[in-house]
């Protein structure tokens, strides 16, 4: 599999603070990794990093071949971005927030109509587009943030926590309208607590602790959600059992 | 360019929506106005007197209403976590400072075009020289807006942002305001813009130097 993003030697220090240390990774294009960790753990850092929102403090990052310091906005015109946050403002209408981020990504102007009214019935929000994004509920915000993200059709997809504040049902229709668009050559990062969801829809799970990568394995490669809960647990509560130690 | 446009338009789009910036500047602007008028009751009428209190009653009202204004530019891109969407996108970070400064330009002329006519009424005047005061406006306008919109992104993420943003502009603008309010009143006392040149070169220098200066440390003050 070709990789998309190489991270070499990753480490990012916030003053004294080390939130990433010293960080090898390689995510294959059209992967859907999963990323989980305690709240500190340095993944949001790391999505940030890939991103290009922050500059690492030591290391490489190439995302498709290009280094993240000699052309960012290349890069992220790459990458598509589902936050807790929404990205979107409340005062415009649906169509209106997703025509502001079509000029922001370049998309051609010929085709911005089509491509919004398309993503749009993808999220199954063709009939509110003229209505505010203020007046949605959260799973129908989240759903159109989805059509934000993928609106320049991105080769990445990074999702932090993205089941934020959505009850099960909005949570499920977020799931199929994120399997449901973009084409499977799309390579989505998530990060999440959910490890039920992310364990039916990830191909290779992740878990960073105290800023380093602690566990890297595919899917096929772990038993049972079960036991991947066990090695979380092993791996989080061994780091804070010997944080006790030293604190005491 | 075409992008700081898009940016903008969205942001008057969303500001003639809700009205928050517009209210709270014209409302502050027609209070200074009525209690100036009120406190120099005794000279309302008398030409030469009211063309001394014009230029500083005035800029009172453009400062304030200002500053008022630009404490809630970048209020409305940090709800919902918008500036990062701004920032994930592919745009130069310069982009943002100029979209934004046009923006708050605008919105200020908007306020500044609808306080002089309440000025005139209220202090019974008669404006002569309208070009001259409309670029000593102008001028004076822009560069307040563009320490200001830098100013206003700096104390975005601050906790007192409403506290910190005239702690940090009030003494940055004193070089744009003294000349703007020296060019009024000689406009006022019928002068010629011959007669201003010197404090046009002062206001056209400081709005150049804060409009680039601005552009450039603009990405460090949203930095994460």
């Amino acid at each position: 599999m070709d990789s998309i993003i190489s991270l070499t030697g990753l480490s990012k220090s916030f003053g004294r603070r080390k939130a990433l240390n010293n960080i090898d990774l390689v995510i294959g294009k059209g992967e859907f990794v999963a990323i989980f960790g305690p709240n500190g753990a340095g993944k949001t850092t790391l999505l940030k990093i890939m991103s290009t929102i922050i500059e690492p403090t030591k290391g490489n990052v190439l995302i498709n071949g290009i280094d993240s310091k000699k052309d960012p906005s290349k890069i992220r015109g790459m990458i598509g971005a589902i936050s807790h946050e929404t990205y979107l403002y409340d005062e415009l209408t649906a169509r209106e927030n997703l025509e502001f981020f079509a000029h922001m990504y370049d998309i051609d102007k010929d085709h911005i109509d089509d491509r919004i009214d398309d993503i749009l019935k993808n999220v199954n929000l063709f009939q509110r587009a003229d209505e505010r994004a203020g007046s949605f509920s959260r799973g129908m915000k989240q759903r159109l943030s989805i059509a934000r993200a993928l609106l320049h059709q991105p080769s990445i997809l990074l999702m932090d926590e993205p089941y934020t504040g959505l009850d099960q049902h909005a949570a499920a229709n977020f799931e199929r309208v994120l399997m449901g668009t973009g084409n499977s050559d799309v390579t989505r990062i998530m990060i999440t607590h959910n490890i039920e969801r992310a364990f039916e829809l990830c191909d290779r799970m992740l878990i960073m602790d105290r800023g380093e990568l602690r566990f890297d394995k595919l899917k096929t490669d772990i038993e049972s959600v079960e036991e991947f809960k066990e090695q979380y647990l092993s791996i989080v509560e061994k780091d804070t059992d010997a944080e006790g130690i030293s604190n005491f | 360019m075409k992008k700081s446009l898009y940016i903008a338009a969205k942001d008057l789009r969303s500001e003639f929506r809700t009205k928050q910036m517009l209210n709270s500047m014209l409302i502050f602007s027609l209070i200074v106005m009525v209690i100036f008028s009120i406190s120099f009751g005794d000279v309302l009428g008398q030409t030469e007197l009211v063309g001394k209190l014009a230029p500083g009653v005035l800029w009172v009202a453009f400062t304030f209403a200002g500053t008022l204004g630009l404490s809630r530019s970048f209020a409305g891109e940090m709800e919902n976590g918008c500036l990062e969407g701004l920032k994930l996108s592919p745009i130069d970070r310069s982009s943002i400072y100029i979209g934004k400064t046009i923006s708050n330009v605008l919105l200020m002329f908007i306020v500044e075009l609808l306080t002089i006519p309440i000025f005139i009424v209220l202090f019974n005047y008669n404006i002569s020289g309208i070009p001259g005061l409309a670029l000593v406006i102008f001028l004076g306008t822009f560069g307040f807006v563009s320490v200001g919109t830098l100013l206003s992104a700096l104390s975005a993420s601050t906790r007192a942002r409403e506290i910190m943003l005239p702690v940090l502009l009030l003494p940055l603008i004193i070089p744009v305001i003294i000349p703007a309010v020296m060019a009024t009143g000689t406009i006022l006392a019928d002068g010629s813009i011959g007669d201003i040149s010197s404090e046009l070169r002062l206001l056209i220098v400081y709005d150049l130097i804060f409009f680039v200066v601005g552009q450039l440390v603009f990405e460090y003050t949203v930095m994460d």
